[in-house]
């Protein structure tokens, strides 16, 4: 029988209502503006993440035909129900469910790291609990500081399984698990593993939806303030491209709103020495890549050709399908070529010893701190990046030095690596690395020039997109995935031989960067990611060149230094390479 | 990797051999096959060691977390080596209720052991397991296959004594 189109009658709190078959009790209260309580539950419709097993039993209301109390998350609207979600025994159900996760979690608020960000203390606060009637055991499980990106205390689990969806749903890695069974039972990596002994990315959506401190980004701060004190060294700063549209709403600014030039006078405030943008390094890998993609064409290379900025990505093709190494390309991410130039390019030019310079990243990523971390990457024992802090930590050491970030007024980046087009700012959005590589591919290829940069069918917020560009006489076929359980299929696709790609772009947080492990929490409001992707695009827009290879210090890195694309310097210091991984 | 887990040289290579076949034949969707498969596993091997798991994840293509994850949630399932004799003592409410725990004392006591530790003479693994649908026999333990129910805690030495016999006799 079919349950589409059917409609149900029943009463929330004495209001009348209709609505589809299907519906949940939750969903019917938000109609008609009734407000329940949720912990476990996740609803991220757009981008494929829910979550909703009903195990944490903050929502339960009451089912006054049945007597008895049901979790409205998960209950689905019956003919006939009367549910009411504020009596006494609804509001005490919620409470005596709060109240046991608090008797044996960790009472550490003031110095946690998630203190007032934290789900379980709004909901505490929210429920007016003002003491916790019961002492439970408390659990005492190591905290995991070995991985370069995330920490992870179990100590502070409430088994909301977020993590879990994320992490074998969404991204289809399947690094965590609930192990063991009732009081004992813990989420935690196969055999409780250290997370860097498994095939963690360190995308860090775990971080991104948990709802209170047992997944963190790992706190760089300290490494950083210590390198800004340190007059011996000298102390540079690049910022993704991500960051901008973010960092506002760690200051009570809108989602969405453009805060560049704040993010460069803050920095400078903090006291880096030389404040440069991720963005130059951006151009400089559609050059390298868009040349890459052309020599592959052209000279029946390896096709697709997949794009290898995003750091996560990597290290899942590296464990998950360790023998199609030979489709990222080889250009290393814009954070680490932004980092070898300017421990050569830079150095040379102002004459520093490379061993003086300190480079610290600010991204929206967790990924970025193990990617800086990368044998590949840290040749000679000398790091192209040093540190790597996320949005989040950024904003944090802003607050903790007193700047008044609101009142600062726009600064402009640094010379030298700090110059960037319109085509750089949308890397930090799902479609946006392989958009600004098709301008600069199409002006290579044709050697005219392109009137038209917006290529509107490689936009918007779907898992898996494709596009069909045409470029002289040659059809290009783009494929866009983010989220890498999406990445997975267009992957499956080239093993089985059945993708007609020429060249994909994939990243590994939904949006894209946007939507990254690092940057401040969205609370399940997808509408954030949209509104972030939005200011990318209107940074892109607003800016008089668009094209990487349009941008003037770029061309002049390539006059004075790297002679041309592809040459041997330029592989050398902007190239990179790949191991095959076990998957754990 | 140094990882030990991935290190299958402390297998046997014929029972992994037969492991193998048995997944290779295997027809609908492996995935979802894994209790039948770590039941074979545990059949072959006697227990699943943690790079056998791993082994088992990569076979039927699931996360190493997830097979993890379903050794540990059944009792039955042991990543210990066991005993020759695993004697589960039910401590469900009905069994807790008429003294299951003196029962399990006792055992603990004459096997020398602790729970879920293999004794030094390899002769047994002591578990205590939840509800195992025998109420109406509370006490009850098994011996392997063997159910034995309204037990007191006297009637243990004997069953004890009995599984050290047929030991020593062999």
């Amino acid at each position: 029988m079919k349950l589409i189109d059917k409609m149900i009658n029943l009463t929330i709190n004495g209001i009348e209502l209709n609505v589809e078959a299907g519906t949940t009790l939750l969903e019917a209260a938000e109609k008609i503006g009734i407000h329940i309580p949720t912990l476990c539950h996740l609803d991220l419709h757009d981008i494929g993440v829910i979550n909703k097993n009903a195990n944490c039993r903050v929502c339960m209301v009451e089912d006054e035909k049945r007597g008895r109390l049901v979790p409205s998350c998960a209950e689905k609207v019956i003919e006939g129900m009367r549910i009411q979600t504020d009596t006494l025994k609804a509001v005490m159900a919620r409470r005596t469910s709060l109240e046991l996760m608090l008797s044996n979690h960790p009472q550490d608020c003031l110095t946690c790291v998630k203190n007032l960000d934290c789900e379980l203390q709004s909901l505490a606060h929210e429920m007016n609990i003002k003491e916790i009637r019961y002492q439970g055991e408390k659990m005492n499980h190591p905290k995991d500081l070995t991985s370069k990106g995330i920490v992870k205390d179990s100590n502070k689990c409430i088994m909301c399984r977020r993590c879990v969806t994320m992490c074998d749903d969404v991204q289809t890695v399947g690094i965590l698990s609930p192990l063991k069974r009732g009081f004992d039972v813990v989420v935690a990596t196969a055999f409780h593993l250290d997370l860097a002994d498994t095939s963690c990315t360190y995308c860090g959506q775990c971080v991104s939806v948990c709802p209170t401190a047992a997944l963190a980004e790992m706190n760089d701060t300290p490494s950083v303030w210590r390198a800004l004190n340190n007059p011996k060294k000298h102390v540079i700063v690049q910022v993704a491209p991500a960051v901008r549209a973010a960092i506002g709403e760690e200051f009570g600014f809108e989602p969405g709103t453009i805060l560049t030039g704040k993010v460069v006078s803050s920095l400078r405030r903090l006291g880096f020495d030389q404040v440069f943008d991720t963005n130059f390094g951006a151009d400089l890998t559609i050059i390298e890549e868009a040349k890459e993609l052309i020599d592959r064409i052209q000279n029946n290379k390896p096709l697709p050709m997949l794009t290898s900025c995003c750091p996560a990505w990597v290290q899942f093709i590296e464990h998950q399908f360790p023998d199609l190494l030979d489709v990222p390309s080889s250009c290393k991410s814009p954070q680490q070529m932004v980092g070898a130039l300017t421990k050569t390019y830079y150095a040379e030019h102002n004459n520093i010893d490379p061993k003086d310079i300190i480079m610290v990243s600010v991204m929206p990523c967790v990924a970025k701190k193990a990617e800086a971390a990368r044998e590949e990457l840290n040749k000679d024992g000398l790091s192209e990046v040093d540190y790597v802090i996320t949005t989040r930590e950024l904003s944090r050491m802003l607050k903790e030095a007193a700047i008044d970030f609101r009142k600062l007024d726009d600064e402009p980046f640094d010379f030298l690596l700090g110059e960037s087009t319109g085509a750089a700012a949308i890397f930090g959005t799902t479609g946006g690395v392989i958009e600004a590589a098709t301008r600069t591919a199409y002006e290579m290829l044709t050697g005219k020039e392109l009137k038209d940069v917006n290529f509107k069918a490689m936009r918007g917020i779907e898992g898996i997109r494709e596009a069909t560009i045409q470029i002289g006489d040659m059809e290009l076929n783009i494929g866009i995935a983010h989220e890498l359980g999406n990445a997975r299929k267009l992957l499956e696709r080239i093993r089985e031989g059945k993708s007609n790609f020429h060249a994909i772009e994939i990243m590994a947080c939904p949006g894209g960067c946007i939507g990254g492990g690092g940057q401040p929490y969205h609370h399940g409001n997808i509408d954030i990611l949209k509104k972030r992707q939005e200011a990318l695009y209107t940074i892109d827009a607003s800016l008089p060149r668009r094209k990487s290879h349009e941008n003037p210090m770029v061309v002049k890195l390539y006059e004075n230094f790297l002679s041309e694309p592809a040459s041997p310097k330029a592989h050398d210091l902007l190239h990179t390479t790949y191991s095959p991984k076990e998957r754990i | 990797m140094k990882n030990k887990i991935l290190d299958l040289s402390t297998l046997d290579k014929e029972k992994l051999m037969a492991l193998s076949v048995y997944i290779e034949a295997l027809e609908e969707d492996k995935k979802e096959q894994l209790i039948h498969v770590l039941h074979k596993a545990q059949s072959l091997f006697g227990h699943l060691p943690q790079n056998l798991q791993w082994f088992i994840a990569r076979k039927l293509d699931l996360s190493s977390a997830h097979v993890n994850g379903v050794v540990t949630f059944y009792s039955f399932f042991n990543e210990e080596p066991t005993g020759k004799y695993v004697i589960s003592v039910c401590t469900g409410t009905a069994c807790f209720v008429k003294g299951a725990n003196k029962v399990l004392d006792r055992i603990l006591k004459l096997t020398k052991t602790t729970k879920n530790k293999m004794s030094e003479d390899g002769l047994f693994t002591i578990k205590d397991v939840r509800c195992i649908g025998a109420c109406g026999l509370a006490p009850v333990i098994t011996v392997n296959d063997k159910v034995y129910g309204n037990l007191k805690p006297s009637d243990v030495d004997k069953i004890i004594e009995q599984c050290r016999g047929e030991d020593y006799g062999h």
